[in-house]
């Protein structure tokens, strides 16, 4: 559902960028040959938030269970989760005005469905992971502190019912994220060991090349 | 072509190698959640909690009356800390009294422990929540302990009676605990939450602006005078004397507590909650809590707020003291547990709704 919603605002959003002025110039460019790599911007941001959501994750675990640690846990994991937030919304404004790398020509047709499916559905875990956080925060009385003087507002205000709820898909979108991404890397290896057909490459500083498509991808 | 690749027998390696990356992940993640293998979590504290426990309480200190509440600062303890509390002249507080039962309807004779709990929030979006009881100290030195000691004197079916080789081996490993078996012997219980007095028990820094750490325990000293509870009077006690007698309290005029603030000196132990520090310890009034109104905690109020003690305002540290970190996590698990009962609407008595059918 979410992630339909995202695919439609994507593109709205794109056609919104396309029709100002200012940005065609740069889209001749993006007509004119797809790179063989995500842009630098995006590549930063893609292995900075694999590192944040990996070792936040952990975090979420370690305090849920430490008996000695978490205090300083949920002060790290607070703040992560927020910069997670922002470099979302940001990767988000970056992927959807640059050109990306296209899918090898001679991937099924489903599997590229599939990778462009997962590839949005990611976007939304990593936004909704955040607000239901800081949500959940909010909903339990508790405050969303990045220091000991610096708190953000309540998103929304203190409600059992809300926190019961979000608690839980809170809880339940980490869940589902984590064997996503070793999903993920998993097929990514595959593509860098097995296949070498540069779609790991794209995500990296490496210049293997991509078998050309004909067309932009959709997504 | 990309199949071919993956069953040639080249791809077997790299293929042996991502399984056992992925297999990996997801085993370290398992172990991490307290899944695999026996590690003691937080949530190993509440396992003895039965399903059948009432919905939407709390996991202990069941029983309890919210409370609304000022606190006054005396401004002499601004010196030592920069938090906002101690600077201002008052600040709002929401607290709770409780009693040490598990149990939600207990009878108020059943224990003798009590407890105060408080939210003080003051300017700057500041917060200080706390937690504490009557006994002077803590059982044991540690978290694990607080496990050790409820398996060791769990009731044998057979004998009706604690496993007394469980006992003693829990006595050797912790021989602390003595200390409170005899506290809880001799001292005498109070016949108010009026008048006792509340003690922190863990350690915490004070962090004065030039960031200086001073070591401290506090405590909430009654205005009122002691009065005891003979056994006596506890055996003919009604079944909610304690509570009934808060309000009637109330009903003639306000409560009176001073926060008093011990500093610790070099070589007092910081990290044993066990251990007491000696009686002559520096020690400063930071301010005076007026307590003017109870209200039943089926309202909300202190029902919804968890009163976890790791959550103090800039100005104030948490030390290490393994009793305290510990308890910032089984809180959140008896949080948790409680607030999903209310807010999926499984709670009845605990939020004011009678019981339509009883269902046995």
């Amino acid at each position: 559902m979410s992630q339909q919603k995202n695919l439609k605002s994507g593109s709205r959003i794109r056609e919104w960028f396309k029709s100002v002025k200012i940005f065609k110039l740069r889209r001749r460019h993006i007509n004119r040959s797809l790179p063989l790599n995500f842009n630098l911007t995006g590549r930063i941001l893609h292995w900075l938030m694999a590192t944040l959501i990996l070792s936040t994750m952990f975090i979420g675990l370690g305090m849920m269970t430490s008996l000695s640690s978490r205090p300083w846990l949920i002060d790290l994991h607070i703040p992560i989760g927020v910069a997670i937030l922002f470099l979302c919304i940001l990767r988000f404004v970056n992927r959807i005005m640059n050109p990306i790398p296209a899918l090898p020509s001679d991937m099924p047709k489903i599997e590229k469905k599939m990778a462009h499916f997962m590839h949005w559905v990611m976007y939304a875990f990593m936004f909704a992971l955040p607000i239901t956080g800081w949500g959940q925060l909010s909903a339990g009385g508790f405050q969303a502190k990045l220091s000991q003087n610096i708190i953000l507002p309540s998103l929304i205000d203190q409600n059992p019912v809300l926190y019961a709820w979000l608690h839980d898909i809170h809880r339940g979108l980490a869940w589902s994220l984590f064997f996503i991404v070793v999903g993920h890397l998993s097929i990514a290896l595959l593509h860098a060991l097995v296949m070498k057909d540069g779609i790991f490459s794209s995500m990296t500083w490496g210049k293997d090349k991509i078998k050309k498509e004909t067309k932009r991808p959709s997504a | 072509m990309d199949k071919q690749k993956i069953k040639s027998k080249k791809a077997i390696i790299p293929l042996v190698c991502i399984g056992v990356l992925a297999a990996g992940l997801v085993l370290i993640f398992a172990w991490s959640a307290g899944l695999l293998g026996n590690r003691t979590t937080t949530a190993s504290f509440l396992k003895d909690i039965p399903n059948s426990f009432p919905a939407g309480y709390r996991r202990a200190h069941s029983k309890g009356i919210c409370f609304e509440g000022t606190f006054r600062s005396t401004g002499k303890l601004a010196p030592f800390s920069k938090a906002t509390v101690f600077s201002q002249d008052s600040s709002a507080v929401l607290g709770r009294f409780s009693i040490g039962t598990v149990d939600p309807f207990a009878a108020d004779n059943s224990t003798r422990t009590v407890s105060m709990a408080m939210m003080i929030s003051s300017e700057n979006n500041q917060q200080w929540r706390m937690k504490l009881n009557n006994h002077p100290f803590f059982v044991t030195h540690d978290a694990l302990g607080v496990i050790r000691r409820s398996d060791a004197y769990k009731i044998d079916s057979t004998t009706g009676k604690p496993n007394p080789a469980l006992v003693s081996a829990f006595l050797k490993d912790y021989p602390e605990a003595q200390n409170f078996i005899d506290w809880a012997d001799k001292a005498p219980w109070v016949n108010s939450f009026a008048v006792a007095e509340y003690n922190v028990i863990n350690a915490f820094y004070l962090i004065d602006s030039k960031g200086n750490k001073h070591a401290v325990r506090w405590s909430m000293r009654p205005h009122a005078p002691f009065s005891a509870w003979s056994k006596e009077e506890r055996e003919h006690a009604s079944h909610d004397f304690l509570f009934d007698d808060l309000k009637q309290r109330l009903d003639k005029g306000a409560l009176y507590w001073d926060l008093v603030m011990t500093f610790a000196e070099p070589g007092d132990e910081i990290e044993n909650p066990s251990k007491a520090w000696p009686a002559n310890r520096r020690q400063i009034v930071a301010g005076v809590l007026e307590i003017k109104r109870v209200f039943d905690q089926t309202e909300g109020g202190c029902r919804d707020i968890n009163f976890d003690p790791t959550k103090v305002p800039a100005g104030i540290e948490v030390s290490k003291d393994p009793v305290l970190t510990a308890r910032a996590g089984i809180y959140a698990h008896s949080y948790n547990a409680r607030v999903r009962e209310i807010g999926y609407g499984k709670a009845t008595d605990a939020i004011g709704k009678k019981e339509t059918s009883k269902d046995k």
